[in-house]
Order: structure tokens, then sequence, then C-alpha cells
């Protein structure tokens, strides 16, 4: 049967259309729409007249690099380098083997790098090289990965290795010439944010997995002692869990093990996220139907097969947006740790404005501050819902 | 049971397995104990409470009981905990408001308003609460005209870096009086609602709902006739007006407190945002077409059968938001507004009674936490869907 073509109305599509639909459909609409309008008009425009004429943005210039590693030692800034091109590589290699699920977080990874090489390129720094680089690691492990006979293997050690090997490297150590140790009361910026944010939810897993499976426990004693953790942790704020790390944990060591700050921070991150990841790997356990249990049990699994073999890797699959959600709540609560002293991305805004020279350029700093937070967050969100649709979780 | 395979027998090893756990707990506490005793013991310092009946010999910039200086420790750490509270009961009523305005805002046809709510959820939830906060504060609110220069909005309002000063209402000499009008057009409303509840119950057919403006009129009237009786109204407006150097009159927020309910209200709201947005679309659209076909007009069916069955879902996870605002306030210390956690910091700084400190600031926030929720709990339980 021939269609006849009518052609739309006129004023049902095209520009005039849209914007009578999407602002001006109704009276309410209409006032609606003012409304915005205005509130845009007086917001935007002394806000764009500021950024343009009277903000310093030289302030954060001259401060970028301390922003990025904190108080970190120069001459030793290759080793942070270091890092960034095996993580680069790393990226590069899970794409290579996993494609589809790493694919994301790889994208963004070298439009990342791309647009770094461009605005060290734009500004005339001198960093553009180190990206270009670190991109062309990304691309050749990705080509390495694509032909690597058991890849998977392989990129799952390494990903393994790669959070030792970032702490030994930072650290450094006695042993090797080439690594002096750095102090961690220099480690800061950006770095220190990352680490934290990085121990603090790998650091937590294995407790809250423990936790959550001691919560749904037959046992009692160990019910309520999980029941109690959880709650007494979720019940409190951060900020007085990671105090009680930095004042309290001394007290409750031997007299000769003194930790560093940054390590009793850390302590304190896990002791904090792992009360909240037991309740996300609980909502994991909690949608596995009965009958995966029955038919463990039927094929002769006994109870601890059945938890570590059929249930745990099944509630762990169904958790992992939740856990992507905890993994970017807790890069923004690391922020906390400027509280206690130590030099993350808030407190080296607060010291750049102690600078005589940069005094009274609050806004100009908490903003890039915001940025970096901001750009991070989003980035990691698009990879993660990228990963989470390859792996198909939540919908089979 | 059979002696030679009791090591076998499941109930047995239950019991085993806690005993095991309860011991090695027990270990683990003894052996912090021990290290415990032997630093205060190193320290020359002893675990009581005998410091909070002291002096505290600090100032506090602002507090809702009376305070000085030379009051215990015991009443700083209190003066704490009540500017806890306020904050966060001011800023759970606020940011509801701010959280389902933006929320439904999210839903709205107009794109406008709906991008620039998105830009507000999407902004706001990214970034750190803590970076917020200084923004608010050394950004915005200390970097705000000077007195004389104020900003003033409607109501009158006037913004100045010296805080924020509000129009307010101040009880004139008839107030006193005035309350027991006030209480007997509140207790009307009672029985009203009981009248009207019995009447219904006899009557087979729902009443008029010309009735219910019953609960509006005769509450006026009783105030009116009040009014009639009384030379001069009850409260006058308390307008703040400047003089001299200062304003005068009118409710003052401190800059501190003003950065911290706008930080903490605009942060929650976002998420609650998020919240609503989630909890009405939640509500299968058969449900609107269902209510539709059954006669009732589109604002009927969102606030009879929509909005019931969106609350069930958006409770539970607005009271963790209310529980993270509460929990969020102690970042107060940030920008000096002083709340338990920041006094409770200079009482430990000043007498080092560390383990002291922190376990009654635990168990207040703890027991913030578990009221909330209680409270919330119990709400949850009145409106959710009773099955037969």
């Amino acid at each position: 049967m021939a269609a006849v073509e009518v052609k739309p109305p006129v004023l049902a599509i095209g520009p005039l259309a849209w914007v009578r639909k999407h602002l001006f459909s109704t009276w309410y609409n209409i006032a609606l729409t003012l409304l915005a309008v205005w509130l845009l008009s007086i917001l935007l425009g002394p806000a764009v007249q500021w950024a343009t004429t009277e903000a310093r943005w030289g302030v954060i210039e001259a401060n970028l690099t301390l922003f990025m590693i904190g108080q970190y030692p120069r001459d030793q800034i290759g080793r942070v380098w270091l890092t960034i091109f095996i993580l680069a590589g790393l990226i590069g290699l899970s794409w290579g083997v996993w494609k589809n699920a790493a694919r994301g977080f790889a994208l963004i990874a070298l439009s990342a790098g791309m647009a770094f090489i461009l605005i060290a390129l734009f500004f005339g720094w001198d960093v553009w090289d180190e990206w270009l680089l670190a991109e062309a690691i990304l691309l050749s492990f990705y080509f390495i990965g694509r032909y690597l006979p058991r890849g998977a293997l392989i990129a799952t050690l390494a990903w393994l290795l790669y959070f030792p090997l970032v702490f030994l490297l930072i650290a450094g150590t006695r042993y090797i010439a080439t690594l002096p140790p750095v102090d961690s009361s220099l480690w800061g910026g950006l770095l220190l944010t990352l680490l934290l944010t990085v121990v603090g939810n790998f650091g937590a897993l294995p407790l809250g997995i423990l936790l959550a499976l001691g919560r749904r426990s037959k046992l009692p004693v160990i019910r309520y002692f999980s029941i109690g953790y959880i709650e007494l942790i979720r019940g409190v704020p951060l900020i007085t869990i990671l105090y009680t790390a930095s004042v309290l944990l001394t007290l409750f060591l031997p007299i000769n093990i003194r930790p560093e700050l940054v390590i009793r921070a850390m302590i304190g991150f896990i002791i904090f996220e792992a009360a909240y990841q037991a309740e996300n790997v609980r909502g994991g356990l909690q949608a596995i139907d009965r009958g995966q249990y029955e038919a463990a049990h039927a094929l002769g699994l006994n109870g601890t097969q059945t938890t570590v073999f059929i249930i745990l890797p099944q509630a762990l699959r169904a958790v992992i947006p939740a856990l992507f959600n905890s993994f970017i709540s807790l890069f923004k609560d690391t922020s906390l740790v400027a509280i206690i002293g130590l030099f993350d991305i808030v407190r080296v805004a607060r010291s750049i404005l102690a600078q005589p020279e940069w005094l009274g350029t609050h806004r100009e700093v908490f903003l890039f501050a915001f940025v970096i937070y901001w750009t991070f967050n989003l980035a990691f969100t698009y990879g993660s819902s990228r990963m989470e649709e390859a792996l198909g979780v939540g919908k089979r | 049971m059979n002696i030679k395979t009791f090591w076998r027998d499941i109930r047995f090893l239950k019991i085993l397995a806690q005993l095991i756990f309860i011991i090695a707990l027990a270990l683990v506490a003894l052996y912090f104990y021990r290290n415990v005793t032997a630093n205060l013991a190193r320290q020359g310092l002893a675990v009581g409470y005998g410091f909070m009946k002291n002096p505290a010999s600090f100032g506090i910039g602002e507090s809702y009981i009376p305070y000085e200086p030379s009051d215990t420790y015991a009443r700083a750490l209190l003066v704490g905990l009540v500017n806890t509270l306020v904050i966060s009961t001011l800023g759970i009523v606020l940011t509801t408001i701010v959280g389902v305005f933006a929320g439904v805002a999210r839903l709205s046809s107009n794109w406008l308003i709906n991008r620039f709510a998105a830009a507000y959820v999407g902004v706001i939830r990214n970034t750190p609460l803590l970076l917020q906060l200084m923004f608010w504060y050394f950004g915005v609110v200390i970097q705000l005209p000077s007195v004389r220069q104020a900003i003033q909005l409607p109501g009158p309002i006037y913004l100045t870096q010296r805080g924020v000063y509000l129009t307010w209402a101040e009880a004139t000499a008839t107030f006193p009086a005035w309350r027991v009008y006030l209480i007997i057009a509140f207790i009307s409303i009672f029985v009203i609602w009981f009248v009207l509840r019995s009447a219904q119950k006899r009557s087979s057919l729902p009443l008029s709902p010309w009735w219910n403006l019953a609960y509006l009129l005769i509450p006026v009237l009783i105030i009116w006739l009040g009014a009639a009786l009384q030379p001069e109204p009850p409260l006058r407006p308390f307008i703040p007006e400047l003089s001299g150097l200062n304003f005068r009159g009118g409710l003052r927020l401190t800059p501190e407190f003003a950065a911290l309910l706008f930080g903490l209200v605009t942060y929650t709201g976002a998420f609650i945002a998020e919240i609503v947005r989630a909890g009405i679309q939640a509500v299968s659209r058969g449900q609107v077409e269902a209510a539709r076909s059954l006669g009732l007009s589109n604002g009927q069916a969102l606030r009879l059968v929509v909005f019931p069955q969106a609350l069930r879902i958006m409770i539970p996870p607005v009271t963790s938001q209310y529980l993270n605002l509460a929990k969020n306030s102690s970042l107060a210390i940030a920008i000096g507004y002083p709340d338990l956690f920041s006094v409770a910091g200079v009482v430990f700084n000043q007498t080092g009674a560390a383990i002291e400190i922190i376990t009654i600031m635990m168990l207040s926030y703890l027991s913030i936490s578990l009221f909330t929720s209680l409270l919330m709990n119990i709400y949850n339980r009145r409106i959710q869907l009773v099955e037969r």
C-alpha cells in the first residue's frame, strides 16, 4: 500500500515550534520561562563579568603543580609520571583485553590526555610531551592486549600489582637507590586525594564483604556484632571517625608503633567505608534467589563453598553500580582530611590563599578545585556507566 | 549425643564458632586496653569525666542557651550540641522544600527550568560539601558589601559581611493574652476534625467538601474575636534599620550560620531532588491513566494517586539524606560555626581528654541519628501500603 505523504504542519517542527512547545506552551510555562531568564540574567551577568575582568586566574597557573602533587619533591616528579604511564598502559591493556567493558574508561583517558596536551600547548607548559607519551603507551598496549594470549589473567594480575607498585613508587624505599623515601607529609594535592580514595575503597571491600556476610549470619553473636559495627559507623559523621583515627589510634597501639598521619587517615577511611560497602554488598546478597543456594546444596557444595563460588560472585556483580557510587562519594569525602591536617586539594587551596601575592583569590581557587572534582566525577560516571552497560549489570 | 562425633555436630560447631569469635574479640579488646593504659601512664593522663566540671574559659561565637566563658566544659559542650541541633532542624525543614521544588523542576516540561534544575543537581552532587561550604563562606558571605552598602532583598532582608538581617516578628505587651486565643483556635481545629469525622461515620454519603471550610473559618473567627477585645496586635514587624555602623532590630544570622545553613540546604536539596524525581517517575503511567479514566482531574490524579505512592518510595532514602545533613553539619568547623564537633575539638585541645571527648561526641551524634530515624520510621509505617 502506498503511503500518502503529508507534510507536517509548519508550526509543529523547526526551532520556532520547539521554542513554543518547550518554553511557552501554557501561561504558567511562560511565567516560568520569564522567571528563569530573569534569574539567569541577574546571576550570570555579574558572574561572566567577574570571570573575564576582575578574576586573577594567574593564581591557578602559578600553583598548578601544587594542586596536582602538593609538596612532593619536584626533583622526584618523574615517579609520579611513571605511575601515570603505567596506568595508561594498564588502561590500554584492559581496553584491548576486555573490549567494550573498559572502552568507556579508555576513551575518557584518551580524550583527557588529548585535552591536557592541547591545554599545555596553548599555555606553553612543558608537560605536553609527557601526556603525548602516555597516549602513545595507552594505544600501543591496546594493540598488545588485543593479541595477548591469556590476556584477562595477565591484565587482572597487572591491576592487582599496580596498587602496591604505586605505593612503592610514591613512598620510595631505603633499599632502592633510585627511589629515595619521600616523607608522607609531603604527599598532597590530587595525588593524595586519589591515593586516599583508592586505598579507602579497595581496602574496605574485603572488610565490607565480611561484615555483610556477618550481618546475614545465623550465628547471633556474629550477626549482632556486624549490625552493631555497621550502625555505629553509619550513625556518626565521617569527620569524627577521621578525628578518632588521627588522635586516638596511637593510644590503642603499642608505644613503639606510631603510624604516620596519612596511614592513620587511610585506616579511618577503611573503617568508615567498610560499613557502607557492607550495606551495598548486603543488597546484592539479598537479591540472590533461594534457588541458587538450593542448587549449590544439591550439587554437594558446603556452606563456605556455596558462599565463595556461587553467591558472592553473583552478589558482587549485582552491586557494581552501588560500588561505583560509593567510589565517587568517597572521592568527595576525602576532602575531609583537610580538617585533620593533610594536604589534599582543599588544604592546598587554603594554603594558596595564604600566599601574600594571592590574597583574596578565594573564588578563583575554590572554583578551580570544584572543576577538578567535577570533571573527575563526570569522567568516572561516564566510564562506569559504559562498563555497566557492557557487563549488562542490573538487566539480564 | 554420641560422644565420639560431637565435634561433627552442627549445633556444637555453631556454638564453638561463636565462642571463638567472642574470645578473639576479647583478646583484641584486652590488647587495646593494655596499650591504652600503657600509653596513658606514659603521658601521665587519667581517664575520667572530672574535668567536665572545670571552667571552660573560652568564648563561643553564638549560643542559644546562656553561656559565659566561666561556665563548665559540660555547659560548653551542651552549647555545641544545641547549635548542632538548631542548624540540623532548620536545615532539614528548608532542604525538604528546596529538594521538592528542584525535583519537580527536573520533571518540568519547560526546557529552561528543566536544564536549570539539572545543572544545579549535577554541579552540587559532584563536588565535595566541604569545598562548597568554604566557597559560600570565604568566597561569598565574607565578601558581601559592608553594612552601609548592604544588598537589600524584598522583605526587607539585608545581606552584609556582618551577617544576614531578616525582618522578624516581635511580641508586644498583649502577646501573653493572645496566646490563650491561639491555643483555643488550635484546639478548635481538633474539635472540628472530631465532629466532622463522627458526622461522616453516621452518614452513608460523603460530606460536602464545603464543610472543610470550617477548619479555616472557625479559628479565624476566634482570633478575630480576640483582636476585637485587645487594644493592640500581639506581634509587630521587627524590621532591621541602619543605625550608625550597624543594623538595629530584626533577626541577625551570623555569617557562619548563614553560610553553613545555605551550604547544607543546597547540598542536601540536590540529593533530595533526585530522590523526588525518581520517586515520581517510579509510579507507573498506568496509575495516572487509570485515575484519569475514573474521572479524576489531572491535579486530583497527581494529588490523590501519584503523590501518595511516590511518597512511599521516597521516605526511606530521604530519611538517610536527613541523617546525612545532621552528620554533615559537623563540617561547620571549617568555617567557624561553633557546633558540637568544633566545641569538642577546643575542649580536647585544652584538656587532652581524647577518649572522654570522642565518646561524648560519638554518643551525641549517634543519638541524633537514631532519634531522627525513629521519627522517620514511625512516619514511614503510617504511610506504608496496608496489604490485606
